[in-house]
């Protein structure tokens, strides 16, 4: 008898069964479960041993000002099931003051350089994150600048560099 | 030597293979025609530089061919592209690298002004923090335009050029303007259709008040 997937359906159900009702949508066939922030490692290293063995993606939205948002900011991890092809989107939401979430590099390695590009641009704080330094804004930088309260033109960082006129060279 | 004074008047016959000229003018003319590029390319016109070092737009026909990717072999940085504020102290330190003389083109909208990128990341011109010679407009600007600015800048050189590099020399040249200024008087210069002369002849009329 060939070997028949679990689908994605019956894994979600696993999973409130084992951290209780989860909010679950399906949008243009791509399913979306909400996790609260105190279970994510713990749902997310459930579903790595479920089948969704690929950590894709984890990236964040800020929700300042948007129409009906309860929380402030949204991390998105995007899994995949590389035995199966199947696809989840997990979402955790995190608030002000101190948005932090524990860090999912020991489920997978790969999950490093994403945490601290989340936390370089938005300032997700990821505990138990082996190296949690800025990734793409320099060293210097003190602001988090893809949250919505940070100016687009920044706040003078970009103009913060020492004149060099053909007198000094 | 060839040159031997004549017997009448003290004047000097020149052969026919000798000629006369400044030797400011000599080592302009050898400056400007073997310009060495440092390509600080960072973006879609790092592409058009290319082109224009390729041999279809044959930057060798200008001199500047050769592309040298150490600064220390190049004067001529031409900056290709968005400059973002992590970026910007290393420009800084290859034009700091650079020997003298050197020159610097700014090639594209982005380079020279931070273009359509308003953003907190990227600088808003490099002539903010280095000194640049050529503006070349454009997004990006056609090889033929950046030729067009090596040519210029060939013409700047042969005309502003010294051996010693004294046109470099900017904060020297501002006082000695100002001087200038000061020796011709503030009445025998008409300023008043020039407001930044006016300016610069009242600061100068209080500086000699204030010393005498």
């Amino acid at each position: 008898m060939p070997f028949t997937p679990p689908s994605v359906d019956d894994v979600l159900a696993g999973l409130a069964d084992r951290f209780g009702t989860l909010d679950t949508s399906v949008y243009r066939g791509q399913t979306r479960v909400v996790v609260p922030a105190d279970m994510s490692f713990d749902a997310l290293a459930w579903l790595k041993e479920r089948g969704f063995d690929l950590l894709v993606d984890v990236t964040c939205v800020d929700y300042l000002e948007y129409p009906d948002a309860k929380h402030r900011y949204g991390l998105v991890y995007l899994l995949a099931s590389t035995a199966t092809n199947q696809r989840l989107t997990v979402r955790v939401f995190v608030d002000d003051p101190d948005p932090a979430v524990k860090s999912a590099v020991p489920l997978w390695a790969g999950a490093n350089w994403l945490e601290r590009e989340v936390w370089d641009l938005f300032g997700i704080r990821f505990t138990g994150h082996p190296d949690l330094r800025r990734l793409v804004m320099p060293e210097e930088f003190t602001a988090h600048p893809l949250r919505k309260d940070y100016p687009l033109q920044g706040r003078g960082e970009r103009h913060n560099f020492p004149v060099i006129t053909r007198d000094h060279s | 030597m060839a040159m031997m004074p004549s017997g009448s008047g003290g004047r000097i016959e020149l052969p026919e293979n000798v000629v006369v000229s400044r030797l400011d003018a000599l080592a302009n003319w050898c400056r400007k025609n073997s310009l060495w590029p440092m390509p600080f390319a960072t973006a879609c016109c790092g592409i058009e530089l290319m082109a224009t070092g390729a041999s279809k737009h044959d930057l060798a026909r200008f001199g500047a061919e050769v592309f040298r990717f150490s600064p220390r072999q190049c004067d001529l940085m031409i900056v290709a592209g968005r400059v973002v504020m992590k970026m910007l102290p290393v420009l800084q330190r290859i034009w700091q690298q650079m020997h003298e003389p050197k020159w610097c083109i700014s090639m594209g909208a982005c380079a020279s002004t931070g273009g359509v990128f308003d953003t907190y990341a990227v600088v808003q011109g490099i002539d903010r923090f280095i000194p640049v010679d050529m503006y070349v407009p454009g997004c990006p600007p056609r090889p033929e335009q950046l030729i067009q600015a090596i040519i210029d800048l060939q013409d700047k050189i042969q005309r502003e050029g010294t051996i010693t590099g004294r046109e470099f020399d900017t904060a020297g040249r501002q006082l000695r303007k100002r001087a200038l200024v000061e020796l011709a008087g503030p009445a025998t210069i008409d300023a008043s259709r020039n407001p930044v002369l006016q300016r610069e002849l009242a600061a100068a009329a209080e500086a000699i008040t204030s010393r005498s």
